[in-house]
Order: C-alpha cells, then sequence, then structure tokens
C-alpha cells in the first residue's frame, strides 16, 4: 500500500508540476470553475437551495471499472427561471459579437479596440463568475460555458476575457479573504480593472516549484518586497491587478528553511511594475500578451491569497478550474464555421454538381458534427456535475474535455478551410484566422500531452489505491493460486476480447440507444481490463518517462468513455423528452459510440500486445537514432554505394 | 414637469431571419423561427429610457400585445430601462389577424388608465409594415401626433421633434400630451446589459387581455394571399457605354 500509494502521489505531483507550467504559457484561456469552488463560495445560484448530492469521481472510477449509472441521465441544473434568465443574456451578447466585433480587424491590427472592451465591460462580461454581492453575474458552470459559446467566436476576446476572469482574478474569489473580496472583486467586475495571472517565468518551463521571483518579508512583517521576471502573461501589458506567483523562505519545524510558493495580488500601481512590448504570435492576435518585471515591489501582508507557502496550491486550483468551459467555446466556434463551409459547399459547383453532392465533402460535415456533439455534451456534462455536485472533483473531466476538444477545433477548422480550397487560404475568408487561433488550444491551459499524463496518472493513481492488492497477486501467481484461478476466468475471457457484461448500463438508456450501451459496457470493462494490465506489468514504473505512449493510451480511451457516456446520456434524454429532430442526435450518439470502440479496442490490444509487439519499443528506437544523431538519420534517396 | 411614458413593443419575426411563406399562403412562417423586438420599437424604447435619463421622464412602461412569448420582448425593454410592463395577452391564432386599429384601441385606453403624457412607438413594425399604429392612436386620444421623429427635445410643456421628410428635415412643436413615432435615425437603441437583465427579472409585468381595456378584435382586413416577392432576373453584361445607352433605349427605360 505504502508502495503504491507513495510512487503514485510523486508521479501526480511530477505532472501537476510540469502541467502548471505548460498551462501558463500564453497564459490565457477560456474556461472556469474547479472542484475547489464549492469552498470558495462562488456557488452558482443556478442550482436549488436543496443539498445537493455528492458524488465519487466518475472518470477516476472508470479506471477501477466501476461506472456510475448517475451520469447516464443528463444534467438539467438550470431551474426555470436561470434558465429563462440565460437565454435572455445571450441575445445582447449573440448581437453585440456579431454588429460590433470586427475579428479581421482585431488579428490584421493585433489589437482589441478600446471601445470592443468598453462594449463587453458595460455588457458585464468581466464579472460572469464573481458572486453578485460583488457586483458579478453570479454564474454557474453551465452558465459560464453558454456565454463562452458566444464570446469564443473572437479568439482574442476569449482569451482576454479568460485571462481576465478564468485565472486572473479567479484565485481570489477561490481563496481569497473577506477584505481581499470586498477590496477587489467590485471593481474587476465591472472592467474598471483589468487582471492578469502571473506565474511563467523564462527559466521556469515545465518546473512551477522552480520559480526565480522573490518575495521577502520587511522585518516589521508588513510588506513583502517582490522581484522577478515572468513571462506570457495574458494581458499583462496593460492588466491593473495580477496574481502573482513568487518564492517565499519558509522555516521547517527542524529549523531548516525551505523555499515555498506563495500567490500574491499585486496592484500595478504598487509601483516597480514594468512591462514589456507585446509578443507577435500566430493567432489570438489581438490578445496582449507581454513579458512584465517586478523590480522591487511592495506588497502588503495582507494581499497574500491563502497562506503564505500555499501558493503552488492556489495555482493547481485556479487551472483546473477553467479548462472545462474550452468544450463549449470550441463547440461554439465550430458550428460558426461549418456554417458558412456549408454555404460555399452548397452553392459552389464542379463537375455540374455543388460540392455537397460528393462523398468526401458530406463525410467532412457529418464527422464535425459527430465531433462537434460529442464536444457539446463533454462540455456541459461535465458543468452539470460541478454545478450540481456536493464539493465535485471534475479536475480529470475537465482535462479530458480541454484535450478532446482543442483537438477538434484545430482538425476540423482545418477541415472546414479545406471544404473552400484556395479560397479557405486566404484573408479574404475568416478561415485561416480561426485556424491559427485554433493552434493555441493545444498548448495552453496544460498542453495536452501534459494532460494525457495528468488523465491517466491522476486514474492510475486513483485506482492504484484499491488495485494495490490484485496488482501484487497478478504479479506473483505462484504464491496466490486461488486468486489467480478465479481471477484468471475473467482475464481469460478478457484475453479473448470477450468480456462478462455485467453492468446493465441499457437499463439506463432509452432502449433505441441499446447498442451503443452495450459497446459502452464493453469498452468499460475492456478500460478495466488494460488498467489492471498496465499496473501489473509496470508496477510504480508507470510514472516513468519511458512509458508514457502506454499512459497516454490508458488517457485516450478514458477520454473515449466519457465522451461515449455524455453522448449516449444526451441523446437519451433529448430523446426522452421529445427534443426536436432527436433522432438525429441518436444517429450521431450510435455512431460516435461505434467509432470510438473501435478506437478503444485498439488501444486495448496495443497495450494487452506490451510495447515489443505494439511498435512502441521501435518508436523508441528510431526517436533514440535520431535524436542521437541530431537529425534525420537515412542517407539521401539518391545516394548510392556502387556504380 | 415628469411624464410617463407609454411605449408600443412587437415582438416580429428577427430581421436577419430569411422569410418563408406559408404552404396556405395565408401568412409566413413562424413556428421555430427566432423572433425579437421591432427594431423601430427598439429605438421608441431607447429614446423613452434616455428621457427618463435626462429626469424629463418619471417612469416610462413598456407595452406589448401578442402571444405569451411577448413577454420575452418587455423583458428586453425592461432590460434596457423601462420600468414595468403590460403584457395584454393575444392568443398566437388571433395574433395573425390583429390589425393596427386593434392596437391602437389598446394603446389609447392604456395611455388614459396609466395617465401617460407621451406615447412613443416604432414608425412601423417590419413584419407587416402597417406604419399606423401612432397616428390611429393619437386619433383615438385627439392627441397631437410627431411621427417619423428622428429627434426629440422637450421645451415648456411642448416637444419639439424634427422629422425626416422628402427632401429634409421638418421641424414641429407638439403640444404634451403627445403620440411620436421613432424613425431610423432618432438615436442608437444600447444592448442590454447582463446586470441589468437580472435587475429586470424583478421588474413587475402586468397582465390583461383585450377585453378587459374594452377592445372588440373584431376583422376589418381579409389575408387574400402571401407570396414570395417575384425573384430578380440575371443582368447582362454590355461591352461598353454605347451599347448600354442603345440596350436602355431598346427596353425602354430611357
Amino acid at each position: 500500500m505504502v508502495r503504491g500509494n507513495k510512487l503514485n502521489n510523486n508521479n501526480i505531483i511530477r505532472i501537476r508540476t510540469a502541467l502548471l507550467n505548460t498551462s501558463t504559457h500564453t497564459n490565457s484561456e477560456p474556461a472556469i470553475k474547479v472542484q475547489e469552488e464549492e469552498h470558495s463560495g462562488t456557488q452558482p445560484q443556478a442550482t436549488t437551495t436543496t443539498p445537493k448530492p455528492k458524488r465519487e469521481p466518475f472518470v477516476k472510477n472508470l479506471f477501477l471499472g466501476k461506472f456510475d449509472k448517475n451520469v447516464l441521465a443528463y444534467p438539467e441544473v438550470l431551474d426555470q427561471e436561470r434558465h429563462e434568465l440565460l437565454h435572455e443574456m445571450v441575445v445582447p451578447i449573440e448581437r453585440f459579437i456579431d454588429e460590433q466585433v470586427d475579428g479581421a480587424k482585431i488579428d490584421h491590427e493585433a489589437k482589441i479596440p478600446e471601445e470592443t472592451l468598453e462594449g463587453l465591460k458595460s455588457l458585464g462580461l468581466y464579472g460572469q463568475q464573481i458572486p453578485e454581492e460583488y457586483g458579478g453575474l453570479g454564474l454557474g458552470a453551465t452558465e459560464y460555458a453558454r456565454i463562452a459559446e458566444i464570446t469564443s467566436l473572437d479568439g482574442s476576446i476569449a482569451v482576454t476575457l479568460a485571462a481576465h476572469q478564468a485565472i486572473g482574478l479567479k484565485g481570489i474569489i477561490i481563496a481569497g479573504t473577506e477584505a481581499q473580496k470586498a477590496k477587489y472583486l467590485p471593481r474587476l467586475a465591472t472592467g474598471e480593472w483589468t487582471a492578469a495571472f502571473c506565474l511563467t517565468e523564462p527559466s521556469s518551463g515545465s518546473d512551477a516549484a522552480s520559480i526565480q521571483t522573490r518575495a521577502t518579508l520587511s522585518e516589521d512583517g508588513k510588506t513583502w518586497t517582490i522581484n522577478g521576471n515572468k513571462i506570457w502573461i495574458s494581458n499583462g501589458g496593460y492588466a491593473d491587478l495580477m496574481t502573482v506567483f513568487a518564492k517565499t523562505k519558509e522555516v521547517q519545524r527542524d529549523g531548516t528553511i525551505k523555499d515555498k510558493v506563495t500567490a500574491f495580488i499585486v496592484e500595478r500601481n504598487f509601483g516597480g511594475v514594468n512591462s514589456g512590448p507585446p509578443e507577435d504570435k500566430l493567432g489570438i492576435r489581438g490578445s496582449n500578451t507581454c513579458e512584465v518585471f517586478f523590480d522591487n515591489v511592495p506588497v502588503p501582508a495582507e494581499n497574500v491569497i491563502g497562506e503564505v507557502g500555499g501558493g503552488f496550491k492556489v495555482a493547481m486550483n485556479i487551472l483546473n478550474s477553467g479548462r472545462f468551459s474550452m468544450g463549449s467555446s470550441g463547440a461554439g466556434i465550430l458550428k460558426r464555421v461549418m456554417k458558412w463551409a456549408i454555404e460555399h459547399a452548397t452553392t459552389r459547383h464542379q463537375f455540374s454538381r455543388p460540392l455537397s453532392d460528393f462523398a468526401l465533402i458530406k463525410e467532412k460535415f457529418a464527422r464535425m458534427s459527430v465531433n462537434i456533439y460529442a464536444m457539446e455534451s463533454m462540455a456541459y456534462l461535465t458543468a452539470g456535475i460541478l454545478d450540481g455536485t456536493q464539493d465535485p472533483d471534475c479536475s480529470v473531466e475537465a482535462a479530458m474535455v480541454k484535450v478532446f476538444s482543442s483537438e477538434g477545433a484545430w482538425k476540423w477548422s482545418s477541415e472546414c478551410l479545406q471544404v473552400l480550397g484556395g479560397l479557405g487560404y486566404t484573408k479574404s475568408y475568416p478561415f485561416e484566422r480561426y485556424l491559427r487561433d485554433a493552434r493555441i488550444l493545444l498548448i495552453f491551459e496544460g498542453t495536452n500531452e501534459i494532460l494525457r499524463l495528468f488523465i491517466g496518472l491522476s486514474g492510475l493513481q486513483h485506482a492504484g489505491l484499491e488495485l494495490r492488492n490484485l496488482v501484487k497477486k497478478l504479479r506473483n501467481p505462484l504464491m496466490n493460486p486461488g486468486f489467480i484461478l478465479g481471477k484468471g476466468i475473467e482475464r481469460f475471457r478478457q484475453s479473448k476480447d470477450n468480456p462478462k457484461l455485467d453492468l446493465d448500463l441499457s437499463g439506463h438508456l432509452h432502449p433505441s440507444l441499446m447498442g451503443g450501451a452495450e459497446i459502452l459496457e464493453y469498452c468499460v470493462k475492456r478500460f478495466q481490463y488494460a488498467v489492471e494490465t498496465v499496473l501489473a506489468r509496470y508496477g510504480l514504473e508507470v510514472a516513468h518517462p519511458a512509458n508514457q505512449l502506454e499512459v497516454a493510451r490508458l488517457a485516450d480511451c478514458a477520454i473515449d468513455l466519457y465522451a461515449m457516456t455524455a453522448v449516449l446520456s444526451r441523446a437519451s434524454r433529448s430523446h426522452c423528452i421529445g427534443i426536436h429532430k432527436s433522432d438525429h442526435e441518436l444517429k450521431m450518439a450510435l455512431f460516435f459510440c461505434e467509432e470510438a470502440s473501435r478506437r478503444v479496442r485498439i488501444a486495448v490490444k496495443d497495450i494487452e500486445d506490451g510495447p515489443f509487439n505494439s511498435g512502441d519499443n521501435v518508436i523508441t528506437e528510431i526517436a533514440d537514432e535520431v535524436l542521437n544523431n541530431g537529425g534525420y538519420v537515412a542517407g539521401h534517396p539518391l545516394t548510392r554505394t556502387y556504380w | 414637469m415628469s411624464l410617463r411614458v407609454l411605449v408600443g413593443c412587437k415582438r416580429v419575426i428577427d430581421y436577419a431571419v430569411k422569410i418563408r411563406v406559408r404552404p396556405d399562403k395565408l401568412g409566413v412562417v413562424t413556428d421555430g423561427v427566432k423572433h425579437s423586438m421591432n427594431p423601430f420599437d427598439e429605438i421608441a424604447i431607447e429614446e423613452a429610457v434616455r428621457l427618463k435619463e435626462k429626469k424629463i421622464a418619471k417612469e416610462v412602461v413598456a407595452v406589448s400585445c401578442g402571444p405569451t412569448q411577448a413577454q420575452e420582448t418587455i423583458r428586453t425593454a425592461l432590460a434596457m430601462g423601462a420600468d414595468r410592463g403590460i403584457h395584454v395577452e393575444i392568443p398566437a391564432k388571433e395574433m395573425e389577424k390583429l390589425e393596427p386599429l386593434h392596437v391602437s384601441k389598446i394603446l389609447a385606453k392604456l395611455a388614459e388608465q396609466e395617465q401617460a403624457e407621451l406615447v412613443i412607438v416604432g414608425k412601423q413594425a417590419i413584419d407587416d409594415d402597417s406604419n399606423a399604429t401612432a397616428q390611429m392612436t393619437a386619433a383615438l386620444l385627439d392627441w397631437p401626433q410627431a411621427t417619423f421623429a428622428s429627434k426629440l427635445e422637450k421645451t415648456d410643456g411642448e416637444l419639439e421633434v424634427t422629422r425626416e421628410v422628402d427632401g429634409g428635415l421638418e421641424t414641429i412643436k407638439v403640444k404634451l400630451p403627445a403620440v411620436v413615432s421613432s424613425d431610423l435615425r432618432l438615436n442608437e437603441p444600447r444592448y442590454a446589459t447582463l446586470p441589468n437583465i437580472m435587475k429586470a427579472k424583478k421588474k413587475k409585468i402586468a397582465k390583461m387581455k383585450p377585453s378587459d381595456l374594452g377592445v372588440n378584435l373584431a376583422s376589418h382586413l381579409e389575408v387574400i394571399e402571401v407570396v414570395d416577392p417575384p425573384t430578380r432576373e440575371a443582368g447582362i453584361k454590355v461591352e461598353d457605354v454605347d451599347t448600354l445607352v442603345t440596350k436602355l433605349k431598346d427596353s425602354g427605360r430611357i
């Protein structure tokens, strides 16, 4: 127990550390809301006053083969009043974005015009999740996700808004004192002040604990002095308030002194804060990304967020809280871009037919719709769990939504561009801009690589505790013959790719989705087997960098499982309550499950086969040869060794 | 003197929606179609709210006649700054036959009941383009009217209204109480902000039926047929100005 536990904790810490840093690269992201939200008093007023149910973490439990069937009831967290209110709010925001925002101009000039920012502020978009008593709108995760669908129609605006409230001021909401909230939140809610989040440094990319920025406390204990440089700070050029992470010295119980990270609220007008020029970027060009320099900046002691030395946890909570809304943002963008591509496909004729007659074009729109459907379903399922659960643990789910939707946004905005051909490649059309803007989604808020490890290792850590004994026995069959016999039957069935389906998932869905339910159940079982196999094979070594391909495979399976759950649950609800065109939804949900199960089948087979047979070893060998050579190894195709 | 202003706001098919004629050719498709407040009525609401902000008006009351969803339109008006709403319930079926005269009678009656000194409505609704409600309301109340207002200023007990007329601007003075209809350039309506939308939830909307106001909805008009506008024929390209002139002469255009 101690052994497994310890290792897994180490992994997670390592991964989280890496995660933190990657996520602040270009520090900017649409998003919000975390498990820690519950403690923070930012409860969405959306939900009823009856106590919310507690739930075990859904995806983490999937690593154990446990499936919480409550999740198959797609969440409905908004009561009628909140529901209507949300739909009223959507109208002016949509109009504002359509009528007042010139995305091409923002991209070209690499700046959001002042009057556009003023418009966003006066609409109330700077205080979406700030509680009402501090002048904000007090929106829950579901409502925030819905609004993100619209505000993300311009990438620069989405990132500016997110840097302000999803990370910049989030620390105050999550861990701030009453006095800090009362002092800062009202002016942040109106946009009178803009916030930014300052973690990443030039020398501290993957290791947040290695930041060099330092805060020292004056002798009277009243003032900290901060010195250091931060990079990739969204809104960094003009933010009036920054959440800054710096090293502080902490005396340990044994008298030694240790460096810890502490979070501070820094006002620009404390003095000594300077910003570099805005970075010239591929996309989200209107979002202001700068270096920020802190030169002997005096910060009052009451501006520490949370506890001195507790800054690492604050940073984690802020970042974990954000990611889920990327799903609705990505879906919002793709729905818009797809509409334009369809307009072209139906009016452009080649070979005397509209492009939309050709199967290869049709396929794009079909797959794109299915992908958008999955994105939306996952995003709002996650938001629903966040809003409707007591102390929700959704960090893994949120990371999955981020990975899935960022890759979907990138791939499908590229395919929409493809439909236009050469026209799509020009700046006369918005496709290339949306494609460039989408690229950041795979990088910030934790790169997708880091997040896959986070998903896989978080799940394995969760499972490791409970599977400790199982794994021990599996690794030592001779000493545990009885156990191996019982487990052997189950594993024999698994080795024949024929797991026993006993979860009765189809009993919790509309009968039209029975096929999908069985597929999902099959995948859940296969996934459990894959998790056991990986743990038995690597034990504590699973977190070793050499084994990342296996961990990523588990993460990809888990993402597919969550996506299948989300689409089935949503389609079932839509069909049961008679939503217009729900048969279309059923079709998409079933198709998604079919495709996803093929991916899971292959991944589990690869895991079962092991690195020698799956090709992982060859990948490693080729990579090592190339890397050791400092470049491409093979001779030129024209090379001759004889005449 | 502080005015109470009554503003009419109609729920219409959104201006951006492509209109489709119903198969029975007696109307257009409204099911599942996006609706919003008539843009000219939005201008009317904006003007009333500005009067209130200038402390010329003491209260702005938004009125809408229509089915349940008309309340959404009233909510928008409330979010823009109107103080309260009146929803005159008219079932969707009867809505199709609602005429400017009916609405005028309702507005006139409400103006009396509410002791309003100013009624502002859009110059026309973008669905039926009748451009008649303001005029008939003024007639029913026997109040002066200032239609197609593009500027509105209050002087002592009077309104100075600039109207866009063919060939220029006309400035008139009307005594209060009066009826004004708003033209496109009167103002640029604000966006309802999210905090104001939330606050609007607490504002009251009174519900009533036309019969409560003694208004009879008997039809005076019958729709015989609704058809799509003729599709425009494709143009042609000409080589030079001479050919253009010849073609125009041949087709009898010049």
